[in-house]
């Protein structure tokens, strides 16, 4: 496979804020790769650089090995999904679709016709004659969507084209959008901050934070092996523990935990000291004996398929457990006492 | 309730709020009656009346005024009446001066408010201050100081001759074009103004959206953003045409007897006893007829746009 972008130690400083802290990224052809990453992390940024309407202040991006650092936006063989849309108040929702088309010199007949299977793909073929202000927010997001993908881009970039949407039109638009990034072949570059999203739909994610890419994988990748305590923390939940290193060797590491009990564990860095550990609520087991430690349980919270439990241990630092709510659960008493085993590939100790 | 004051009525309920607001619209009907149909309505009664020698009119019904502005009768009134062109081709003249002065003002308007509108927000104000502060100076001397520019020993002239562009001064004065640009002149902020509120609500991702999709910069400006700030045009245009088709300032000072327009037409029949009043009357009606006429076509040809 080829790269669709290389992205070489990107800058951008707007004024004397830097939005970008010099960021390198390989995406493939026909990949679809997430950025993913909290409020203000720069990612339309990035997106904005790619597309060309904003300029990169230092390093370079290559589009299909060329640089594309002179190429005006009409020159880009990119199609954006906006974060809000852009589109064109004047026109009908078919005229928006077809607009690209028109541009690249398709006739008319044809033109119509193919803005209609992009419609009828979004499932909006009775709107074609309305103006988008007469659209709700999800049924613009996917005009905007059918619009971009009109005119087959080589890439085609959305910037959270699905956040306007309730939570069953997003689940089945995810579905659909993977299915049509795999039916086109085209490089789909995805921006969103929702990990669920992200973790669903990407072959390999981004995570971004504060203008620096914290790590980047498979969804697989991301969560069960977190370089750093942001990447730990924002993808799922986490208990993350300051442990003692004992010994570190070849990727396994053996640390103390707070109770005084050692646990081997892989390991994100190979120095001794106190790191931070990092243990999912979902892989703690609650036993009656003891366990890797013991804690007191402070609140349970009903979370339907789950119940989350708010423990504190005997150390004193809190912890979170997950267990399914299945109809054999018993539900643990406030203030029980109760032993914490950590199953395998549970931990993970990271870098900072 | 009945007892309520009125001003503890939630605005928003229906009937407390046409209870307040009925009388607070009497001003306004009182200036619409004032300002605007009393003087239609005396105007189309004057322009049906006999013309008094002195000036003034005679209480007495008359087809006179319409009568000499469509028909030639003659010298002495006495021959069969043919079309009478003196008076439309005054009118037509006007209408092509109008014309070239508003598209002057689009031309020139245009990318200036194009400018302030892209300015940082803080300082568009300033921009537009400067904009009008030579309109805060009379009309009147605004006009003969065009023409003391733009006259043949006029600064205009002599720095063109300095730098050996021209041997001997265009003659400017006299001149349509000197008309066009009087009337270009007095009523520019009139069509910077409304296109800057238009551009200054356009959203530049459509732009960035149109780029996006193979647009080129011309297209663009041709595809998205005029049509969206069109309706600032629109304003623009009429809010310049309107008054440069009645316009008499700039005519009388700046052009000939071959650049008489409509409104020193007018302008005329109301001065001393050479004047005619009901005439006068009769050729504003015919002129607010033609323009209410234009309106209405380009209302209902965008209404019909608007709705395929
Ligand atoms: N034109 C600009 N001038 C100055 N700062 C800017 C500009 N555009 C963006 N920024 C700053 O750059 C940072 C990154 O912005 P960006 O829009 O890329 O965030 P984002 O990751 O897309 O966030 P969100 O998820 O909220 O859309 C932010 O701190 C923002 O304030
Ligand atoms: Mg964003």
């Amino acid at each position: 496979m080829s790269d669709a972008i290389d992205i070489r130690r990107v800058v951008k400083r707007y004024g004397t804020f830097t939005a970008l802290h010099g960021v390198s990224l390989t995406i493939r052809d026909n990949e679809f790769f997430t950025l993913l990453g909290p409020s203000g992390c720069g990612k339309t940024t990035l997106l904005r650089m790619i597309a060309g309407f904003e300029d990169v202040t230092q390093g370079e991006i290559l589009l299909f090995g060329q640089n594309i650092a002179g190429l005006e936006p009409d020159h880009r063989p990119v199609n954006t999904v906006f974060q809000n849309y852009a589109l064109f108040p004047h026109m009908s929702v078919l005229d928006n679709v077809a607009f690209g088309l028109k541009m690249k010199g398709m006739a008319a007949g044809p033109r119509r016709a193919r803005a209609g299977k992009m419609l009828e793909m979004v499932h909006l073929s009775a709107f074609a004659d309305r103006l988008p202000a007469q659209l709700s927010g999800g049924q613009q997001q996917r005009v905007a969507l059918a619009r971009a993908l009109a005119p087959e881009p080589r890439v085609l970039l959305l910037d959270e084209p699905l956040s306007a949407l309730d939570l069953k039109l997003r689940q089945a638009m995810r579905v659909e959008l993977k299915q049509l990034q795999e039916d086109t072949g085209i490089t789909f570059i995805f921006v969103t901050h929702d990990q669920e999203e992200a973790l669903t739909m990407s072959d390999r994610i981004a995570v971004m934070s504060a203008g620096h890419v914290q790590q980047i994988g498979s969804a697989r990748d991301i969560y069960e092996a977190p370089v750093n305590r942001f990447v730990a923390d924002f993808i799922g939940e986490t208990n993350l523990l300051e442990v003692e290193v004992a010994s570190v060797q070849a990727g396994m590491a053996r640390v103390v935990l707070p109770g005084g009990q050692q646990v081997t564990c892989p390991s994100a860095t190979d120095t001794l000291g106190r790191h931070a550990l990092s243990i999912r609520p979902e892989r703690l087991s609650l036993i009656a004996a003891e366990g890797d430690m013991t804690a007191t349980v402070e609140r349970v919270v009903y979370l339907g398929t789950d119940l989350q439990l708010l423990m504190r241990l005997d150390g004193g630092a809190d912890m979170q457990v997950r267990i399914q709510n299945s109809a054999r659960t018993d539900v643990p008493q406030i203030g029980a006492r109760l032993g914490l085993r950590i199953e395998e590939g549970a931990a993970r100790l990271l870098a900072d | 309730m009945a007892g309520m004051v009125p001003d503890q009525t939630p605005a928003t309920s229906g009937d407390g709020y046409r209870r307040v607001v009925g009388p607070l619209l009497l001003p306004t009907w009182a200036m619409i009656g004032i300002f605007l149909v009393v003087p239609v309505a005396l105007m189309a009664v004057y322009s049906f009346l006999t013309k008094e020698f002195r000036g003034g009119v005679d209480w007495q019904f008359s087809l006179a005024a319409y009568d000499q502005f469509f028909l030639n009768r003659g010298l002495f009134g006495d021959e069969p009446p043919v079309m009478e062109w003196t008076y439309i081709t005054i009118f037509w003249r006007s209408i092509w001066q109008a014309a070239v002065a508003t598209a002057l003002c689009l031309a020139i308007g245009f990318p200036t408010a194009w400018f302030i509108a892209t300015r940082p927000a803080n300082t568009r104000g300033i921009w537009l201050f400067l904009i009008t502060i030579p309109y805060w100076v009379n009309l009147l001397i605004r006009t003969v100081s065009l023409k003391f520019l733009i006259r043949d020993n006029g600064p205009l002239n002599e720095a063109l001759m300095g730098a050996g562009l021209i041997d001997g001064p265009l003659p400017l004065v006299n001149t349509n074009l000197a008309v066009q640009l009087g009337l270009f002149y007095s009523y520019l902020p009139f069509m910077v103004l409304p296109v800057y509120a238009a551009v200054e609500r356009y959203n530049f991702a459509y732009s960035e959206a149109a780029a996006d999709l193979y647009a080129s910069r011309w297209v663009t400006l041709r595809e998205i953003v005029l049509p969206i700030v069109k309706p600032g045009i629109v304003a623009g245009c009429l809010l310049v045409f309107i008054p440069s088709l009645g316009a008499f300032l700039a005519p009388d000072l700046l052009g000939g007897a071959k650049t008489f327009m409509i409104g020193s037409l007018i302008d005329e029949q109301f001065k001393g006893s050479l004047g005619n009043w009901p005439f006068g009357a009769a050729v504003s009606m015919i002129l607010m007829t033609l323009v209410m006429i234009a309106l209405l076509v380009y209302a209902r040809s965008t209404a019909k746009g608007g709705a395929a």
